[in-house]
């Protein structure tokens, strides 16, 4: 070994640069992801003070607001908006807690852990419109249970996906959040001292759902809470699938606003400005409402405790919470099916539960441009996955090598494209761009995407990385290996499978992009989701089957490499596949 | 032995009021000299800081210990050196064996970079063949028992050629004939490499059969500057 001091000698200037660089990699990273935020936050606000530059007006003032006042949906959209966020989030949490507490163990719940990957990947607008084409009222479940049932020979005049009241967009969501919660709670729980908790609570002579909810889950609850703000704030300015199951008019407020920022007329962008800045309010104050509402059961949770009832729910909550956890399991599987079969099916009447003819036609009329748009996502998905890879490794290299674990203040920044809404701050990000002269392209969508990809990345990946067992490190430099060394041939090669999942998870979140792509594109870029959405008003089922079905098929491809592969790779490795 | 994990310079190591330090507070305080060819054991309570004491030797401490003293190998001062620089291997209770490289991947890890093809995969040969392992070389770690583990692990550490050998509690893991065995194969190793040897363990028949000083980490008020 001493004689390899002498090349390391000759390579150590460029290699302490580099180094250099690395330690501050984090911070940069950081900052690039706030900076866009913040600086489209800006963007999209002035206009609603009546400063808009670009098109030469400069009239500070609150007469935009007033005129958003005078809108006459604009009580009904607040509202609407309020409304879905806060029951579609405290629905999918209470599905996701009854699941855990109750079934936590069963063969049920063993089945969704299994089934939680495939059901994250399927993209929003997919299971959207699976559902819509479920529950419609010329859809499958009313072809089920007609004419024998309910007596329709034709579909009832009655409006479910799009009602007024938002409930299709609540289930819509709920059947998106709750995989997605039940995934940060078992995490939660893998990181905590749960069973030891729930045995003590247990030997205290309590049920074992109070058991769970008294002893575990506050401690669990504070693992994810930054998580449910992101579904709250999620459900509440979703466009995509408030396009395709929520209310048209008046409209969720978010899907309002893109309307008033694509018109052609440009003085309603000042409008839509001004509908941003009060989606920001409405979302900052759903969040108040939802933390109080914490406060509100936190003490409720203490009196119970404090007064010592031991009885649990009945065999009647629990069934109803399964019959939650497994309708919505149903319903992304059923729903893609149902979108299978209107993408293969030509005639298909009401009330038959079947098409009454079949064939490739739809496929065949859709394929040319639907290949385009797909080679288009799944290229966008694959460099902005590859850059938030890169990044994210880099950055937690960085933290391993010199020892910065993250601060809270720093998950919080991570978090930030995931929190502000993407409505609030994307027509600034575009009216930046066209003040710098920069063209909506496939590399602008690129680089919009890497924002929304690599908190996702970086949290699938900083468990497992984080994880990995240090000492097999200081035994590679015991025996002359440097840190990058020991990175490239120890540490990476040894979190295959999870930087396998981290890529899986990076293109489904980029295939599934809708805003970014739609306005950063310009309007110019069209992806799978883009295209699909844009079907929602036209109700061709068939050639929303085809598309919905490539949308899903490109984002799941990625999940069965990254199951399958590791068992493969791994296959004369039994050290690595037990891990 | 083969050639290549003969140490061509044998050298003492030497610890020269070595103190680790934690928020101020002094963890331990050592100097001690270890002669080629000589097995220090360092013995004492658990939570004494003899894992600590090792880590400081072979710059693997934590950031958030203040390390003060001298490690000299061979008169030359390495405490400022990177760990992989320093020419000092380990061995710890768990063989630690890269559970993604087969055997004869991980003995060829610590190899030194100029030996190439053929030479490089001769030299691997010989050196499983050396400790009755012939023709192990494809196989998956995880499928060894735990003495073979033991000896190719220690293998391992020799062949990337050390010139100080650390031992931390290596034999503790083993049933108590394996100890044996394992005890009269590693010294040996270190002795006819003429390795200065710093071993730590909890138990005496380790030390009896190291047959070098013994030194006991007590309160670090105490020890000898």
């Amino acid at each position: 070994m001493a004689a390899e001091n002498s090349p390391n000698a000759a390579r150590a200037a460029p290699r302490a640069m580099a180094a250099r660089a690395l330690r501050w990699l984090p911070a940069t990273v950081m900052a690039a992801l706030a900076l866009p935020v913040f600086a489209g936050l800006l963007g999209t606000v002035a206009p609603a003070f009546g400063l808009m530059a670009v098109f030469g007006q400069a009239q500070p003032g609150w007469s935009v607001f007033a005129e958003l006042l005078a809108w006459a949906g604009f009580w009904p959209a607040l509202w609407l908006s309020l409304k879905v966020g806060l029951v579609a989030t405290a629905l999918s949490l209470l599905v996701v807690v009854g699941l855990v507490a109750i079934w936590q163990g069963s063969r049920s719940f063993r089945l969704f852990r299994h089934a939680l990957a495939p059901l994250l990947a399927v993209p929003h607008a997919a299971v959207a419109f699976g559902l819509a084409f479920l529950i419609a009222p010329s859809g499958w479940l009313v072809r089920l249970l007609s004419p024998w049932a309910t007596g329709w020979q034709r579909p009832p005049d009655l409006l479910i996906v799009q009602d007024p009241g938002g409930w299709a967009l609540i289930a819509g969501l709920v059947v998106k959040e709750v995989p997605f919660l039940l995934l940060m709670v078992l995490a939660a729980l893998g990181q905590s001292d749960a069973s030891r908790a729930l045995l003590m609570a247990r030997s205290l002579g309590y049920a074992r759902p109070v058991a769970w909810i008294l002893a575990v889950f506050p401690h669990v609850y504070r693992q994810i809470r930054l998580p449910v703000l992101v579904v709250l704030a999620f459900s509440m300015t979703v466009v995509d699938v408030a396009l395709i199951l929520g209310p048209s008019t008046p409209p969720v407020l978010a899907v309002q606003i893109t309307r008033w920022m694509n018109d052609p007329d440009l003085s309603l962008r000042m409008l839509g400005a001004a509908g941003a800045v009060l989606q920001l309010l409405l979302v900052g104050v759903a969040m108040v409402l939802w933390l109080l509402a914490e406060r509100v059961l936190d003490r409720l949770g203490q009196c119970w405790a404090w007064a010592g009832h031991r009885g649990g729910p009945g065999p009647l909550a629990a069934g109803v919470v399964l019959l939650g956890a497994m309708a919505v399991l149903a319903s992304v599987v059923l729903g893609l099916g149902v979108l299978a079969l209107w993408s293969a099916s030509g005639l298909w009447s009401f009330p038959n539960l079947w098409p009454d003819t079949m064939g490739w036609g739809q496929w065949h009329r859709h394929m040319p441009a639907a290949l385009d748009s797909l080679w288009r996502s799944c290229g966008i998905a694959m460099a902005a996955t590859a850059v938030a890879l890169v990044l994210a490794l880099a950055c937690l290299e960085a933290e391993a090598r010199f020892s910065m674990p993250m601060g809270a203040g720093v998950v919080w920044l991570l978090y930030l494209p995931l929190l502000v809404p993407q409505i609030a701050f994307l027509p600034g990000v575009q009216t930046l761009m066209l003040l710098a002269g920069v063209q909506g392209g496939v590399l602008a969508v690129t680089l919009a995407h890497i924002l929304f990809v690599f908190p996702y990345v970086f949290l699938v990946l900083s468990a497992p990385y984080r994880a990995w067992d240090a000492r097999l490190g200081v035994m590679g430099r015991a025996l002359g290996a440097g840190p990058a060394r020991v990175f490239w041939r120890l540490r990476l090669p040894m979190l295959l499978a999870p930087v396998l999942a981290a890529v899986a998870v990076g293109i489904a979140v980029s295939v599934g992009q809708y805003l970014p792509s739609l306005m950063i594109g310009g309007g110019r870029v069209s992806t799978l989701t883009t295209e699909a959405v844009a079907l929602a008003s036209g109700g061709d089922r068939r050639a929303i089957g085809v598309w919905a079905l490539l949308q899903t098929a490109l984002a799941l491809a990625p999940f069965a490499v990254a199951v399958l592969l590791p068992g493969l790779w791994w296959r004369n490795r039994r050290g690595m596949r037990q891990g | 032995m083969a050639e290549m994990a003969q140490n061509t310079d044998p050298a003492p190591l030497v610890l020269n009021g070595v103190e680790v330090a934690l928020q101020g507070r002094v963890l331990l305080r050592q100097s001690l000299q270890v002669l080629p060819g000589q097995i220090v054991s360092v013995m004492g309570p658990s939570g004494a800081g003899k894992s600590t004491l090792l880590a400081a030797i072979v710059g693997a401490l934590s950031p958030e210990f203040q390390l003060r003293g001298q490690v000299m190998l061979g008169g030359k001062d390495v405490t400022g050196l990177p760990t992989e620089a320093r020419s000092i291997g380990m061995l710890f209770q768990d063989p630690l064996l890269f559970p993604h490289l087969n055997v004869a991947q991980n003995l060829a890890f610590g190899l030194a970079r100029h030996w190439r093809g053929g030479a490089r995969r001769h030299a691997i040969e010989a050196a499983l063949a050396d400790i009755g392992l012939a023709g192990f070389g494809p196989r998956d770690p995880a499928t060894l028992s735990g003495g073979q583990k033991a000896r190719v692990a220690l293998m391992r550490t020799l062949l990337a050629a050390p010139r100080a050998l650390l031992l931390d509690e290596p034999f503790s893991a083993l049933d108590a004939d394996l100890r044996a065995q394992m005890r009269d194969l590693v010294f040996g190793r270190a002795r006819q490499a003429r390795l200065p040897v710093l071993m730590v363990t909890h138990d005496p028949q380790d030390a009896r059969a190291a047959g070098g000083p013994v030194v006991h980490l007590a309160d670090p008020a105490a020890a000898a500057p």
